[in-house]
């Protein structure tokens, strides 16, 4: 297979045959209505099918890890937020759950029960998101979107009641959360428990029972298990292909091995697994929340820390299952303030990692539809 | 009374005729006549498609749970013309690579034929600009001339996505043009004239979409496709192509393709109701209603139902679409045709 040769001048000159084998090289991005966000991919066709694909990062990097070694502990937190801006809650968790490995900090219970509500509604939030812009790639137009985005504000209300923010929350810190949770949440949270699994159900009659839908996605970017563990992918993805491994059951974190869920698989490993793994994850997150609420203990929010908080020496590593993937926080401390080193394992860009041998012999069409079905974001993927 | 408010139109186009031709020589008045009936049907035509902008946007926004334009005039009724004097008053940008000549004509071969289809169309008792003998051919010829405006605006454009849309593009309209027709001639064979006028004459019994349900379907899908239309939007295809063959217009040329689609979008929607639903004719209860009325209700219902189409369904595939084109539409509609050759020849022989 011929390489893609990207320092060549494809720009404006050579139009429309730029290859002498006929093919026509497309760059897909950085600035396309479906690569959410800034992702180019250079596609090389043959008429309407992809001959090769090559992924290019970087337009949104903005060196997250090497600032982190400059700041505090605590001033790394919005950092975080801003890696996969759809579940800024589960970022915070990866990098508290990192730092209190670090520092040996006891989190108090209600603070970690506080923790897994957000956590999961975070999920829920980002897998509408996840599947509403899906849909928009298979091509509706913005039906299912809007109707996911309508039930993705009253999340953002809550987060908004918790943390005053609706985007970037730096609720969850090291130690516990910034703050108790306000006394109108937990009935705005009920009242959301209540509403949100016929809103599932919507979603499913709309995507689910639609002929077209189905034809587009069924059988389309088949990820066999032993490739997806093989290229480590992790998060829906992985787990769309039949591969059970999700985090909170293999090696739980916070307190989930106290709740009683399921880990929804796939069986294909197509778009459409990818898609119902979603929306079965959601479901299975409503019960998590639930549970949590039921069980939510008094106390404290927050643990008792140093006012200047200086790690010992030795490092860490935390990590969680996000709604994309692992994410993993390695954090090396040489006893300052400051992380000597700050790793940062984003699963949308390990994810992504498969993409090319999965697009090779699809049509443009089912590109970027299979792209989609990966769900990445592109704050992750440059950090 | 009715009657009066039936033919309002023609009897006040007779009375200016009758003016003119008592002072000037009568080919003039006829003439005049030709003129106001055309430049009526083009403002018909302009009204009906910032309607169309408007109900597309309006209606699709309530079917999304939002609310749409509703800022500009009451219920966002303006919205409309805001758009076309912001489309009037943007920079005309052509790109440095593109063929000069061809980017210019591309939107015009799009816009005339769409334009020019409305010179057949009946939209009341006696309210067509032209009664050809041939209407339903000379609209058929029409529909097939856009295509070279898109495949030359993608050529044209130096964009590699709006030639891949342009290829789609003639793709898709050549194919899909042979269940359209083959759909229409069924009607035809009952009605056995390809005058517009006497299609709908014929149907003051019985509509055919009750005789030809198949055809009917049939042609509503083809239609969507020969009109770029959801889910069949494939060329311009906007998480695949961006705009596909439009990507490089802005402007009021973007505005003449705009145009032109939307135009097209209520031919698809005049034809089937001159063909399938009885034209102008009243339901026999309403008769109240005058002609023209009832063919805009009608032609708008249909237009609706195609963005409830827009609203529910994703975008079929290029293959996809092919076999389904190929697979399905053309064998039933052939297969639909021949029964209704059999059934007319049989009706022929035994009862007329």
């Amino acid at each position: 297979m011929a390489e893609i040769t990207l320092h060549k001048e494809q720009t404006i000159s050579t139009f429309p045959m730029d290859t002498e084998d006929g093919t026509l090289v497309v760059n897909f991005g950085p600035q396309h209505p479906s690569t959410h966000g800034v992702f180019r991919l250079v596609l090389k066709l043959d008429g309407e099918t992809v001959v090769d694909a090559v992924p290019v990062m970087g337009y949104l990097h903005r060196s997250v890890e090497k600032l982190s070694e400059s700041r505090n502990y605590l001033q790394n937190v919005p950092f975080s937020d801003r890696l996969d801006y759809l579940a800024a809650m589960c970022n915070n968790m990866a990098y508290a759950v990192a730092v209190e490995r670090l520092a040996n900090i006891e989190v108090p219970e209600r603070a970690e029960y506080i923790r897994v509500i957000m956590f999961e509604l975070n999920r829920i939030a980002s897998h509408l998101m996840a599947v509403g812009s899906f849909a928009n790639d298979v091509g509706f137009y913005y039906t299912p979107f809007i109707y996911c985005f309508r039930d993705r504000e009253d999340i953002l209300d809550l987060f908004e009641m918790v943390s005053g923010q609706r985007l970037t929350y730096s609720y969850i810190r090291f130690g516990g959360v910034s703050r108790d949770l306000p006394d109108e949440f937990i009935p705005a949270l009920r009242k959301f428990l209540d509403k949100m699994p016929r809103q599932i159900d919507e979603y499913e009659r709309v995507l689910d029972t639609n002929e077209i839908f189905l034809a587009r996605t069924k059988n389309v970017g088949v990820l066999p298990p032993a490739m997806a563990i093989d290229y480590s992918v992790t998060g829906p993805v992985l787990r769309a292909s039949g591969v059970p491994y999700d985090l909170r059951k293999v090696a739980p974190y916070s307190v989930y091995d106290r709740f009683d869920f399921d880990v929804p698989l796939g069986k294909v490993g197509d778009i459409y697994d990818r898609y119902m793994v979603r929306i079965k994850e959601m479901r299975e997150s409503l019960k998590i929340v639930q549970q949590a609420l039921d069980q939510l203990p008094g106390g404290d929010v927050r643990a008792k820390l140093p006012k200047v908080f200086k790690p010992p020496k030795g490092d860490a590593y935390g990590q969680v299952e996000n709604p994309k993937g692992v994410l993993g926080y390695y954090l090396v401390s040489e006893g300052g303030v400051e992380p000597y080193r700050c790793k940062i394992r984003a699963p949308s860009f390990i994810n992504l990692g498969v993409l090319r041998p999965l697009l090779i012999g699809y049509k443009i069409a089912d590109a970027i539809v299979i792209f989609g079905s990966f769900d990445v974001v592109l704050g992750e993927v440059d950090r | 009374m009715i009657d009066t408010i039936n033919n309002i139109f023609g009897i006040v186009n007779k009375a200016i005729g009758d003016f003119v031709a008592g002072f000037l020589p009568a080919w003039v008045a006829a003439a005049i006549m030709a003129l106001i009936a055309i430049v009526a049907a083009l403002v018909f035509l302009i009204v009906v498609v910032m309607l169309e902008t408007y109900l597309e946007r309006r209606v699709l926004a309530r079917m999304q749970d939002r609310w749409g334009p509703n800022r500009v005039g009451p219920w966002g009724l303006m919205q409309p013309i805001a758009d076309v004097l912001k489309l009037l008053m943007k920079e005309d940008i052509r790109p440095l690579v593109a063929d000069k000549w061809v980017f210019f004509l591309a939107p015009c071969i799009v816009l005339v034929p769409s334009v020019l289809a409305y010179a057949v169309i009946p939209f009341g008792r006696g309210m067509q600009v032209a009664d050809i003998n041939i209407g339903l051919l000379f609209l058929l010829a029409l529909g097939s001339i856009p295509t070279i405006g898109v495949v030359l605006a993608g050529w044209g454009s130096a964009n590699k996505y709006s030639v891949l849309g342009g290829m789609r593009a003639a793709a898709q309209m050549i194919s899909f043009e042979i269940p359209l027709l083959l759909s229409l001639i069924s009607p035809i064979l009952i009605v056995g004239s390809l005058s517009m006028v006497d299609i709908v004459k014929s149907q003051s019994n019985i509509w055919y979409i009750v005789v030809q349900p198949v055809a009917f379907l049939i042609y509503y899908i083809s239609g969507l496709a020969e009109g770029n239309r959801s889910p069949f939007d494939i060329p311009e295809a906007e998480s695949e192509l961006i705009a596909g063959y439009h990507i490089e217009y802005s402007g009021i040329r973007w505005a003449l393709f705009f145009l032109a689609e939307y135009m097209n979008a209520f031919t698809v929607a005049a034809i089937a109701t001159t063909v399938f639903l009885g034209g102008w004719q009243p339901l026999p209860f309403l008769s109240f209603i005058p002609g023209y009325l009832w063919f805009t209700i009608k032609a708008g219902l249909l237009f609706i139902s195609m963005i409830w189409v827009h609203a529910s369904l994703p975008r079929l595939r290029v293959d996809q679409l092919m076999a389904f084109n190929w697979k399905v539409l053309v064998p039933v509609s052939l297969a639909n045709l021949v029964l209704t050759g059999l059934g007319v020849s049989l009706w022929q022989y035994f009862v007329g």
